[in-house]
């Protein structure tokens, strides 16, 4: 427990100053002394990339850019993985993926996911890994943060006094209205370069070198053949760019790992030190949003609300998943060591403690990234991790995690208009039938998506591939689809996945799961921008009020128990029971 | 308000037994069901079961009694869910109809280029010409363009005092069924066949033609949304168990499905929509769309006319102030004596201010009285021995003081000022060429106003006053009514560039208004509440008219708009919250036939799969009938700030919601446990 007690005060500590940097950083509409020092840098960036710094989006440019962008890198990552082995920086002399599989990496991890159908140091080459790979590492969480930044600006920033909004700051870049009158909400590549330049680049190299530190390789030479001792076999040990990648993988809610095994391999995860800096990676820039969101938008009350509820989430599934590993595994018992804590799948050298408190981060956040292997959690251990990805804004995914409460907070603030008797509305302003309607279409993908997939491939026993029947095999499904759809990335494993069924169903799940519920709040916000905005007062919903933040909880809560109970009873629950 | 409250106890209102049965029965055909999906889809899973019930008996299956129990409590709560809104409808067409009906078969006199024809009152077309007399009913809502009468309108206020209307003035408009007491007039029709203030009453609480408010529109979008994720969830739900080795009774999912989808609120909600339009009719007020009805209850700015809102109307006589040197006795008896023969309101309460104060005033014999006229701007006696007695405007009087030799006291200035900045109206005494001293004419505020205001202040709107009087007087009556704002001297284009201002400001405003030059503030606040007795103008423009013409009504109109959205808020919670017992309730029993562990699941304890199904179907079902008072009546409204009044309904709907299936569907169960 004190280790725990460890990590989340740890977290808090390196988030807060992090959170106020970010929020100093990344604010388009400030000039700080980050221009000067990353200023130069940035317009080297645009001008290479054509970008005009000057203009600025309305909420559709800037979620069509947003598609744009990642059409292409889906499909450049597309062909780079079906032609890797034509292609150089393949010492290793890996080919190219099937289309399937290719198509569903691509999309996996263009959608900040980083799910594999396949086992990273085998089946791709360093171009493969380096290139597609760790590119869309650094977009995808950009990607998120900068949506966060464009609703921060339209919705959440506090209004001035004065109605008409100037036409623009300065700079250009801020919020205003074009002639149209349509409501700028940034510019979507000067947010993304920011944020890569500013946030993540910096950050990534310091995790990186404290990992090469501990041990984690980085290189791009190939393979190495060492002799084993006892003398007979050589053993081929790969290797490459492995540190920088973990870096990233672990600080951009990722997940996808240099090897298969992910971080329970020694070499991408060596020491307690690296274990301990990778496991707060995880939460730290998730954390940190919300300060930064808190510090721009000015809605410190209304983000410490919204914290609190997710810390609240996060101790719960975290000793939920924590209580359960200390449990024997009931396949043990009988054996000598009936009573040890559940170890099966787990590094010895981390202990059941450690792993579940990374289970339950991994999940929580998005990230998907493991330290010991979550199928062979307890069930109860399994159901917390199902239970963080239904919920999927404990934190969350970078960006996202906040978005997604966004969606949430909207439903609640319909709600609970109602129940004060004003008109539904969202900070002053009309949530009308076009909101609602798209709200719900963004809630109702959930349940569609992984219960409506999960039914269909178990229709179908044969695609399936599962290496258990009955309600683990069901639970393996289900947190396959989930974790598609949560865009978290980790496996129950155990599935043949590699499959065309599988890699195309999941790759609707990542899509879906990914796009809609970060667009939605976006063009709600673009809607909500252009309209009249009431002034706060007493007659009028307080966000920040402590029963909404409860309404907020219960609305989560509700939604995902009533929508996932029945799955989660055939599955984790009902193999918990009918243990021996 | 005697009439008033018979109408309401008139057998009109009562709804039959037999009557609401027939009326349910009715609206299962399929096009009325599908204006609510939530119930379409209990009628769908109606169907369902009953086809299911029909195959187990023709197997000869023990299961067919289970199904067929099922089957007839989920139609049971379809009927529920038509018979609340069946009552909704009824009591607000009685209301309607019994106003309907004294208009009866009308005819009129319709006037034409050759004369004059007697036509039927439904074939009045807008702009015709009709000619009324005294002791005949106003065939059509229309204007008054020549003429003057007192009219009756009891039968669409209730009141039976009788009112004045006069063309050309802002009380020009009468309404169709109201009765003509004098006079004859001339009256041109406003509205075509069909469109007349009580037809768009009648189809505001019309289920099948009533148009969804916004908000209701958008919560039957998410209404709608659950339930499609909850036919999600079962329908998921039966390959996913058929993979662990579990057969599921389709009569248990189809239960599961009804209990998980919202039907509580989906049920009720026609009915709460058409019981706010009734609350709002009862109150007299006719809201031409339910947007009106649903937009009073987010209104953050009220815009109140002084005159009939804040104060009673009429000034009254609150003090005597005599000048320095002059005996109060004596101020009192001119005041008073000059006051005898004044028919004002204002007149009469200065003698009964001076009856009050201990005078004794018998009417002078050898006077004659002078009367009050615009251009002299003062009244009194003429005595036969040649005193002269006033009283009138302040700087008139002192005028005819100075001219007739006399001197104005030096007080006198000030005492017109401090009378004036106290809100009140100062009028001047004088006797001769003497100047005896001033009487207060006040504005009386209503009794219980401000504590009204306090409670608008509490719910977070803002009242600003308008009033035709001079700042100093507006401020002191504002004050002393604690509005939060005032307008002096407020002219029309004031009040619609206050509106302006507001609106930009991104508040709702709600205003009251009669004349024609309101007509264009009415018509750009969101809320236009006209009088009945205003012009055709204002009456067009706004979107609600009270048909008591009480500028106090905005109040009352606020409280029903928000009493409406949190009925609705309300349900809706507490639909969501029962889920959660009736999960508990179900799963285990659909389960545990197949895998006993999950019994573990059955927190209730209940008495077996069969009974647990019932229980939660029937408590599902009752849950609506037990309701409709609440659907019907509005939840109960008390003015609170909004955070206060947030949690104490999730308290009572969330909380409550959650908690109450519990017990409820294990006292059920202990009874359907006798016979499953």
């Amino acid at each position: 427990m004190n280790a725990m007690t460890l990590c989340y005060a740890l977290l808090i500590g390196l988030a807060l100053p992090l959170g106020l940097y970010m929020g100093r950083a990344l604010d388009t509409d400030r000039s700080t002394v980050m221009d000067r020092l990353f200023g130069p840098v940035e317009s080297v960036l645009m001008r290479l990339a054509g970008v005009d710094r000057q203009a600025s989006m309305t909420w559709s440019a800037y979620l069509l850019a947003v598609l744009k962008l990642h059409l292409l890198l889906i499909g450049l990552a597309w062909l780079i993985f079906m032609g890797q082995g034509l292609l150089p920086l393949n010492p290793d002399g890996i080919p190219g993926m099937s289309w399937d599989t290719a198509l569903h990496t691509a999309v996996s991890f263009a959608t900040n996911t980083n799910q594999q159908h396949y086992s990273g140091q085998a089946q791709l080459s360093y171009l493969s890994q380096t290139f597609a790979i760790v590119t869309l590492q650094f977009v995808t969480p950009a990607t998120g943060l900068a949506v966060l930044l464009a609703i921060s600006r339209t919705l959440l920033r506090r209004q001035t006094t004065s109605t008409t909004v100037s036409t623009s700051t300065p700079a250009g870049r801020g919020v205003g209205h074009d002639s149209v009158g349509h409501c700028s909400v940034g510019h979507y590549y000067v947010d993304l370069t920011r944020i890569v330049v500013r946030v993540l680049l910096p950050l990534s190299l310091i995790v990186a070198l404290l990992l090469v530190w501990q041990g984690v390789p980085a290189t791009y030479h190939g393979a190495q053949s060492v002799t084993m001792l006892d003398g007979g076999t050589a053993q081929v040990i790969p290797r490459g760019p492995v540190a920088p990648m973990v870096a990233i993988k672990q600080l951009g809610t990722n997940g996808g790992g240099w090897y298969g095994p992910n971080s329970t391999m020694p070499l991408e995860n060596p020491t307690g030190l690296s274990n301990l800096i990778e496991t707060i990676s995880l939460l730290l820039i998730p954390v940190a949003s919300l300060i930064a969101v808190g510090v721009i938008s000015g809605r410190r009350r209304l983000m410490i609300g919204i914290g609190a509820v997710m810390i609240a989430f996060s101790l719960i599934t975290t000793s939920l998943i924590v209580v359960s590993e200390r449990l024997p595994n009931a396949a043990l018992s009988g054996l000598v060591v009936d009573g040890s804590p559940n170890l099966e799948g787990k590094e010895v050298r981390f202990g059941s403690d450690l792993s579940a408190l990374w289970g339950s981060w991994t999940t929580q956040t998005s990230n998907g990234s493991v330290n010991a292997m979550h199928d062979s959690f307890n069930p109860l251990g399994g159901l917390g991790l199902l239970m963080d990805m239904f919920v999927n804004v404990t934190f969350g995914g970078i960006g996202v995690g906040l978005i997604g409460y966004l969606l949430y907070l909207m439903l609640a603030a319909f709600i609970g208009s109602l129940m004060i008797g004003r008109a539904p509305e969202l900070f002053g302003k009309p949530l009308e039938t076009r909101e609602m309607r798209w709200i719900s279409l963004a809630i109702l993908a959930q349940p569609l998506i992984i219960l409506g997939l999960t039914a269909a491939t178990v229709t179908f026993p044969a695609l399936t591939g599962n290496s258990n029947p009955g309600f683990h095999g069901l639970s393996q499904v289900l947190y396959e689809y989930t974790s598609a759809f949560a865009n978290n990335g980790s496996g129950f494993e155990g599935l043949g996945d590699a499959t065309p069924w599988w890699n195309l169903t999941c790759v609707l799940a990542l899509g879906v799961g990914r796009f809609l519920p970060m667009l939605v709040p976006l063009a709600v916000a673009g809607w909500l921008a252009e309209k009249r905005t009431a002034p706060q007062g007493r007659g009028t919903l307080s966000l920040e009020s402590g029963a909404f933040v409860g309404l907020t909880a219960g609305v989560i809560v509700i939604v995902n128990l009533l929508g996932f109970l029945p799955a989660l009873v055939l599955g984790p629950i009902a193999e918990q029971l009918t243990l021996p | 308000m005697t009439t008033r409250q018979s109408r309401e106890a008139s057998p009109g209102l009562r709804i039959q037994p037999l009557m609401l049965l027939g009326e349910s029965l009715r609206r299962l055909n399929p096009r009325s069901l599908a204006r609510n999906p939530v119930m379409a889809v209990v009628a769908i899973g109606t169907l369902v079961c009953a086809l299911y019930t029909g195959m187990a008996i023709d197997a000869g299956r023990a299961q067919a009694v289970f199904a067929s129990i099922v089957t007839l409590i989920l139609l049971a709560t379809v009927l529920f869910a038509n018979a609340a809104e069946a009552m909704a409808e009824a009591r607000g067409k009685a209301h309607a109809g019994s106003l309907r009906a004294t208009r009866g078969e009308l005819t009129a006199r319709r006037v034409t280029q050759s004369g004059e024809e007697t036509v039927a009152a439904d074939r009045l077309r807008r702009g015709d010409r009709v000619r009324v007399v005294a002791g005949e009913l106003i065939p059509a809502d229309g204007e008054i363009v020549q003429g003057a009468g007192s009219i009756n309108e009891s039968a669409m206020t209730g009141e039976s005092a009788p009112v004045l209307r006069e063309a050309g003035t802002d009380n020009s408009g009468v309404s169709a069924g109201t009765k003509l007491l004098s006079d004859e007039l001339i009256v041109e029709v406003s509205v075509d066949p069909g469109e007349s203030l009580l037809d768009r009453m009648i189809a505001l609480v019309e289920g099948a033609s009533r148009q969804k408010t916004p908000s209701e529109l958008a919560l039957s979008v998410l209404l709608s949304t659950l339930t499609l994720v909850f036919l999600i969830v079962v329908v998921t739900l039966v390959p996913m168990a058929l993979f662990v080795g579990i057969e599921t009774s389709t009569v248990m999912l189809v239960a599961l499905l009804v209990c998980l989808i919202p039907t509580t609120i989906g049920g009720l909600l026609p009915a709460i929509g058409i019981a706010g339009m009734e609350r709002a009719m009862r109150a007299n007020l006719i809201a031409k769309s339910g947007k009106a009805v649903e937009i009073a209850g987010s209104i953050d700015t009220l815009l109140l006319d002084k005159t009939g809102t804040i104060t009673l109307g009429d000034r009254r006589a609150t003090e005597f102030a005599p000048c320095h040197g002059i005996d109060l006795v004596r101020l009192r008896e001119v005041a008073g004596l000059c006051s005898l023969q004044d028919p004002t309101p204002e007149g009469r309460s200065i003698v009964v201010l001076a009856n009050e104060q201990g005078a004794t005033l018998a009417a002078p014999q050898d006077a004659e009285v002078v009367p009050f006229s615009a251009m002299s701007r003062v009244s009194g006696l003429d005595f036969a021995d040649g005193r002269r007695w006033r009283k009138g405007a302040p700087n008139a009087i002192a005028r005819q003081v100075e001219e007739a030799g006399g001197r104005v006291p030096a007080d006198f200035e000030t005492l017109v000022e401090r009378i004036s900045r106290h809100g009140a109206t100062p009028l001047a005494v004088a006797e001769g060429n003497v100047l005896l001293g001033v009487i207060a004419l006040s504005d009386v505020i209503k009794s219980g106003i401000a504590e009204r205001f306090q409670q608008l202040r509490e719910m977070g709107v803002k009242t600003v006053m308008i009033t035709g009087d001079n700042p100093i007087t507006a401020a002191a009556i504002a004050a002393e009514a604690g509005v939060d704002d005032y307008i002096a001297e407020a002219t029309p284009e004031r009040k619609l560039e206050l509106i302006r201002e507001e609106q930009a400001a991104g508040r709702l405003v709600a205003m009251m208004g009669d004349g024609t030059n309101d007509a264009p503030a009415l018509a750009q606040a969101d809320l236009g509440l006209a009088m009945n007795s205003g012009t055709q103008a204002a009456r067009e423009a706004a979107n609600m008219v009270d048909l008591d013409s009480d500028p106090g009504k905005l109040l009352e109109a606020v409280e029903i708009g928000k009493q409406l959205l949190i009925t609705r808020g309300a349900l809706t919670t507490f639909s969501l919250a029962n889920d959660v017992a009736k999960y508990f309730a179900i799963l285990p029993a659909i389960f545990a036939a197949s895998v006993p562990a999950l019994g573990a699941l059955d927190v209730l304890d209940l008495h077996s799969p069969e009974s647990a199904v019932l229980s939660a179907v029937i408590f599902n079902a009752l849950v609506i009938p037990a309701l409709i008072p609440f659907a019907l009546r509005g939840v109960r409204f008390r003015a609170a700030a909004a955070s206060a009044m947030l949690r104490r309904n999730l308290l009572i709907y969330g909380l409550g919601g959650l908690l109450l299936p519990f017990p409820a569907i294990k006292l059920i169960d202990l009874f359907v446990g006798l016979f499953f």
